[in-house]
């Protein structure tokens, strides 16, 4: 097990470092200057050049990786151009937005779904697997950010039940668990949740109707298990890749959640990264892209160390 | 007392462990599939029976339906089958259960297949003790380590703790042998445990098998298309064909002297003492559909001796001594 673990690990340091120059890269071909937003329209060229040695803009792009690379490994992220504040102060507060937003979802999407998936396989053919396919597929079909209006329309504006904007009093700094805070939380993590429980839903059916048609099932009927204890075993066999479905889907929402938490001026990484696109602010991008590629690759190298824990056949391959 | 204690010993004697008659099995659907028609078996305890068949004969059908593990909604079942006095057809829920495992017990052919890929072979030997007779967890796991001992598993402590995957196919079955026995069944059914293995520990498990089986005085069922292998561990054998026993008889009897045209084409198809480059006796065609079954005798179509009577209706089994039956009108 420690052997995997390291071999694991070990795998992971390539594709960071791989992630991070595509992350540089990327933004560096898109068009436009990076300083025109912040520059006034008539500035001379003079002060362009003064700005441009001042960022670093004017250095080869293999040494401003290298310094860039090098500040981003002791934690410094650069300066973001439009607010002029550290680049890892306003990730950090946004990480922390969106993590508790998508651990949240996330938790309720696997619940929920793993619950219909498995009634759904193990009774497949059924009406109970009908509704349960049907409510997944629109889960995984439904435009969330639609859903997202929807809800708000329902929930905030005709019941006035729920807010529909913001983290709550106090902004993103002053959060705290009490009610007049998680309820800001509540519809953003229902609209999300959708996805992964769609997706896990779809996946845990598959997955259970599979198992039940090996021969190993007849194998536990044959020595006598009752249907619980055969359902142990369904459960178990199932678990390494439900779980590894949610790992992704988890990082799929720390990364991708820019439309519900614009939707919901939800004030975390999606949030941030759309104002870092509009405004051009390029530090901001690019550390903020790298973080979130950065929680992928982790979130998959801890999905294979659980899986490999669950399923004893994972270490050998 | 003594005349109640005779009285029980007496109907225990007189009751085989084993009573099938008429037994039919069909499996429901737009076209109906016949896959056991109609056959008759007693069987003691101590007493080992193979049933010799080609591929989809109703062989594993015949099995499973001993140990009712056949899919509930879509399967019918006629006839009475009494196995240890108690009547198996009408058994549901958590006596049918207890059956399973309990009284009756099998063996698969594949174990890679029939075990569970992500337990321990100690955890799901356990589960059975646990779940049958109600002992702990340590308890189970004893029990586990002494029936691993009995099928001689080498470093048996260590195997407790291995996945299916970490074992060699022989060990597997052994291991399978042990998951089987541990809960002392009445009645062993083996589906061709050792068509899986290579030859040399096919003979070594077929012989644990027969040992094991002599030492709990267990009754056992053996499936297999290998004539050998019958020959081997059997002390009667059941050629069927289309669902039905074709020919039943003790071992000795049916090689010396096989009266049924498709048993004799079985053996005549054995590769035991073939002379190298002469050809082999097939049996020419293929056996009947399931789902449509011929009204008479329904080897006939491929019999070298049929007559047109063949055709006419199902001959009906003729006693050829005190075990010995053949369902063939030309015998």
């Amino acid at each position: 097990m420690l052997v995997y673990l390291l071999k694991r690990i070990t795998h992971a340091l390539p594709v960071a470092f791989g992630v991070s120059v595509v992350c540089f890269l990327l933004v560096h071909i898109a068009p436009g200057d990076p300083l025109t937003s912040v520059l006034p329209p008539d500035a001379s060229a003079q002060l362009q050049a003064e700005m441009r040695r001042i960022y670093g803009f004017d250095r080869p792009l293999p040494v401003q990786y290298g310094l860039w690379a090098m500040k981003a490994l002791q934690g410094d992220l650069g300066t973001s151009i439009a607010t002029g504040r550290p680049v890892a102060t306003e990730l950090g507060k946004a990480i922390g937005n969106t993590l508790m937003l998508a651990v949240l979802a996330t938790l309720i999407g696997f619940i929920l779904g793993s619950l219909f998936g498995f009634v759904a396989g193990y009774f497949r053919g059924s009406w109970i697997d009908k509704l349960a396919s049907f409510i997944s597929i629109i889960g995984v079909s439904v435009p969330h950010y639609w859903l997202g209006m929807v809800l708000v329309i329902i929930f905030s504006v005709q019941l006035n039940w729920l807010p529909a904007t913001g983290a709550g009093p106090g902004g993103s700094d002053a959060w705290r668990w009490d009610w007049a805070h998680i309820r800001h939380l509540i519809l953003p993590a229902v609209t999300m949740s959708v996805i992964p429980m769609g997706i896990v839903a779809r996946t845990v059916r598959a997955l259970v109707a599979d198992i039940l048609s090996q021969e190993f099932v007849s194998g536990l009927r044959a020595k006598g298990l009752l249907d619980f204890g055969v359902f142990r075993h369904v459960v178990k066999n199932a678990a390494p890749t439900a779980l590894a479905v949610m790992g992704l889907q988890l990082g799929y929402l720390l990364g991708g959640s820019i439309l519900i938490e614009t939707v919901f001026s939800w004030p975390g990484t999606g949030f941030l990264l759309g104002q870092a696109i509009f405004q051009r602010d390029l530090p901001l991008l690019q550390g903020t892209i790298l973080v979130l590629a950065l929680f992928f690759v982790t979130l998959n190298m801890i999905v294979d160390i659980v899986q490999a824990m669950l399923d004893p056949r994972v270490q050998r391959a | 007392m003594s005349t109640a204690m005779s009285t029980m010993m007496s109907t225990a004697m007189s009751e085989p462990l084993v009573d099938m008659r008429d037994v039919t099995v069909r499996f429901g659907g737009a076209r109906p599939v016949h896959a056991v028609n109609g056959i008759d078996l007693r069987l003691n305890a101590g007493e080992t029976l193979s049933i010799l068949g080609e591929s989809g004969s109703g062989k594993s059908v015949t099995l499973k339906t001993l140990l009712r593990i056949l899919p509930e909604q879509r399967t019918a079942i006629g006839g009475t089958i009494r196995i240890a006095g108690v009547d198996v057809t009408a058994l549901s829920g958590r006596a049918l259960a207890d059956h399973r495992g309990g009284v009756v017990s099998m063996i698969f052919q594949d174990p890679m297949l029939a075990l569970d890929p992500v337990y321990t072979i100690g955890e799901q030997i356990a589960e059975t003790v646990v779940r049958h007779e109600g002992v702990s967890r340590a308890e189970g796991m004893a029990r586990a380590l002494e029936m691993l001992t009995r099928v001689r598993i080498p470093s048996p402590e260590r195997r407790l703790k291995s996945y299916p995957h970490e074992m060699s196919g022989g060990m597997r079955q052994r291991a399978m042998i042990a998951l089987a026995l541990v809960c002392r069944p009445k009645l062993l059914l083996a589906d061709e445990p050792t068509t899986a293995l290579d030859a040399t520990v096919q003979i070594q498990i077929l012989l644990l098998l027969r040992e094991l089986q002599r030492e709990f005085g267990m009754g056992m069922i053996f499936v297999t298309h290998d004539i050998g292998v019958a020959v081997e561990i059997s002390d009667r054998v059941a050629v069927m064909y289309a669902g039905q026993f074709v020919e039943t008889g003790a071992v000795r009897d049916i090689i010396r002297d096989p009266k049924h045209p498709y048993t004799r084409g079985l053996l005549a198809a054995n590769l035991h003492g073939a002379h190298k480059g002469a050809r082999l006796d097939a049996i020419p065609g293929a056996p009947p559909a399931l789902d449509a079954l011929p009204d008479g005798c329904p080897f006939a179509p491929r019999c070298p001796i049929a007559e047109a009577q063949c055709s006419e209706g199902l001959p009906p089994a003729r006693v050829f001594g005190p075990q010995r039956q053949v369902r063939c009108l030309k015998a």
